[in-house]
């Protein structure tokens, strides 16, 4: 875009330009540091863990935690299906009301345009809030404990539908005139002509829709009790709870656990932790040429 | 008419489907507004319920939460919306002096916690701040410092939970005006250049005013959800540890607790209320003020 602006700036390493490659070191670092004791831990042995605390590089390497974990696969295995299942038909399912919405209002000669589009815009500066909204899941749709409440809430939301629209804005009109002359219906052209040339900015629609489906505990913590519904974020809440509990006087009082003896709850939740971001991370990189690229074009044209 | 249904028919059918999602989910619960002024009977449904008139707004102003979430609420999302801004803003003008290859090097890096939950990243700060574990008391242990109890004192969590937050969003924040600076002309800068316009003065008088229009737009945006928190910051950050409550309570996890633990449907709808009127109040002053400032910058 810039080439010859780039150029220039290439051709002069300045102390100036030194101290911003430092400050974007650090950054990296503090964005990183995090993480890396999660990874860290994870490997360590509870022992390790109680002697020297939470560390980046592990003293014994040690798959223990993940062993544990593992053992019984059955609760994190389905919790992985419904993720990924609630995450899969949630974004596709969002990215198609989403853009068919967004195209909608984005074609200048559609009679409703204006009116769709502060219908939704609208819906960004008020809110009815939380309790209306968990009365209409709960009792009005009836959808306590229905895997629908992990998806119908997201399919829709005002941020997505204006990237979009900034997108779809750019197509010229003269490519839909002539598919229009040639007869063809909307659903067609937009099947065949606006979904093709969009693809940067579905990428990064589907980016974000995998992502907020992926991360999503929130939906699982309103309207779900049932065990076999629970969604990965949301175990690992539970997961947290749970060990602490095991962990606690309490449990030893019970006779649940024993006196002296750990469980390693210390390890095993940041092993957790891995398995519930990890495969959202290696995702991330793959998409990641067209995030920029669509959301540069989606915030410009704004 | 027929010809004006017959000629739009195509796009609304397209955009019929996500027509509905909003009313059912955005326009339909705006009817559960009613809920405050009435005492809530579950087998009665809302308009059969009772009304009760301001009750539930009088027990929400006599005790002294509302202040507290109030003022945690409103205090965090300023600090959120001058200091998340100046740094995106600020980080994106250093980006923007670096050549693609660092670029985008370090944005991949500084995006990764965007793109986990609030779990995920409230375990990451636990790894840091665990009483007994984590990494910044062993350091303070090691140096001969008493370990600080981070989860039972609540006057560090301000500094924590703004961190937190700025650690999250600030590749997002980056990337959207770094995008913006990336439509700038290039023609600006090299007749800065002729003119022997220094690179902070190249920023200061042509990068910064160039992408104000998005960096308003924004803040208008921010401002109207100024009543509302990322839940997830609040709860999962915080470990949900009530101690803490003095300087982490805000509405959202106030009405959540009122609705789920307490089962208080009264109070948590007032306070719901409370928190819709004066978000869209405080969007219409800002957007009001911003016009009669620059009319080109408000938002509608």
């Amino acid at each position: 875009m810039n080439g010859s602006v780039t150029a220039l700036k290439r051709s002069q390493p300045t102390a100036g330009k030194m101290l911003i490659h430092l400050v974007f070191i650090l950054l990296c670092v503090a964005s990183l540091f995090p993480f890396l004791v999660i990874i860290g831990t994870s490997f360590q042995s509870e022992n390790d863990i109680v002697k020297f605390g939470y560390s980046v590089i592990p003293k014994n390497f040690t798959f223990d935690a993940y062993r544990v974990i593992l053992h019984e696969p059955k609760v994190l295995f389905q919790s992985y299906f419904v993720t990924i299942a609630t995450t899969v038909i949630g974004s596709l399912v969002g990215m198609w009301v989403t853009t068919t919405y967004a195209y909608a209002i984005s074609r200048k000669d559609y009679r409703f345009r204006s009116f769709l589009a502060f219908f939704i815009f609208f819906t960004m500066l008020f809110h009815g809030g939380m309790v209306p909204s968990y009365i209409l899941m709960v009792k009005w749709l009836g959808l306590k404990n229905n895997i629908l409440a992990l998806i119908l809430p997201y399919l829709i939301s005002g941020w997505f539908v204006l990237l979009m629209k900034g997108f779809l804005q750019t197509i010229p009109e003269a490519v839909i005139e002539s598919a229009k002359i040639d007869g063809a219906g909307e659903l067609r052209i937009f099947a065949q002509i606006v979904i093709p040339i969009s693809k940067p900015a579905l990428a990064t629609l589907g980016l974000f829709f995998a992502l907020q489906y992926w991360n999503d505990w929130w939906l699982t913590l309103l309207y779900v009790e049932h065990d076999n519904l629970m969604k990965l974020q949301y175990l690992l809440i539970r997961v947290l709870k749970n060990m602490e509990y095991l962990n606690s006087a309490e449990a030893i009082q019970y006779g649940l656990v024993k006196p002296g003896m750990l469980v390693p709850s210390l390890s095993a939740r940041m092993a957790m932790c891995i398995l519930a971001a990890g495969p959202m991370l290696l995702v991330f990189p793959l998409f990641q040429k067209y995030f920029v690229q669509g959301l540069t074009v989606g915030s410009v044209k704004g | 008419m027929i010809r004006t249904i017959k000629k739009n028919f195509g796009l609304s059918m397209l955009a019929l489907p996500g027509f509905l999602l909003i009313i059912l989910f955005n326009y339909v619960p705006l009817y559960g507004m009613l809920l405050p002024f009435k005492s809530y009977r579950y087998n009665l449904g809302i308009w059969n319920s009772p009304w009760v008139g301001f009750d539930n707004f009088g027990f929400l102003f006599n005790g002294d939460v509302l202040y507290r979430v109030l003022r945690n609420t409103l205090l965090y999302n300023m600090t959120f919306i001058v200091l998340g801004t100046t740094l995106s803003v600020t980080i994106a003008l250093l980006l923007y002096e670096l050549s693609r290859r660092f670029v985008k090097a370090y944005q991949t890096i500084l995006f990764i916690p965007y793109f986990i939950s609030w779990v995920v990243a409230g375990f990451a700060f636990r790894s840091l701040f665990d009483m007994d574990y984590g990494v910044i008391n062993r350091v303070l242990v090691s140096m001969g410092e008493e370990p600080i109890l981070w989860y039972s004192d609540p006057k560090y969590w301000p500094y924590i939970l703004v961190a937190a937050a700025v650690w999250k969003g600030l590749g997002y924040g980056s990337v959207i005006y770094y995008a913006a600076l990336m439509g700038i002309d290039s023609e600006y800068y090299d007749a800065a250049k002729i003119d022997g316009a220094s690179k902070v003065r190249q920023a200061i008088s042509i990068s910064v005013p160039m992408i104000k229009p998005i960096v308003i737009m924004m803040v208008i945006l921010q401002i109207g959800s100024i009543c509302y928190s990322d839940f997830g910051l609040f709860y999962n950050v915080t470990l949900n540890s009530s101690l803490l409550y003095k300087t982490t309570d805000v509405i959202d996890t106030f009405v959540y607790r009122s609705l789920i633990d307490m089962g208080d449907i009264g109070m948590a709808s007032a306070a719901g209320f409370f928190q819709s009127i004066v978000g869209f109040c405080l969007v219409l002053a800002t957007n009001s003020i911003v016009k009669k400032i620059n009319p080109e910058n408000s938002l509608f």
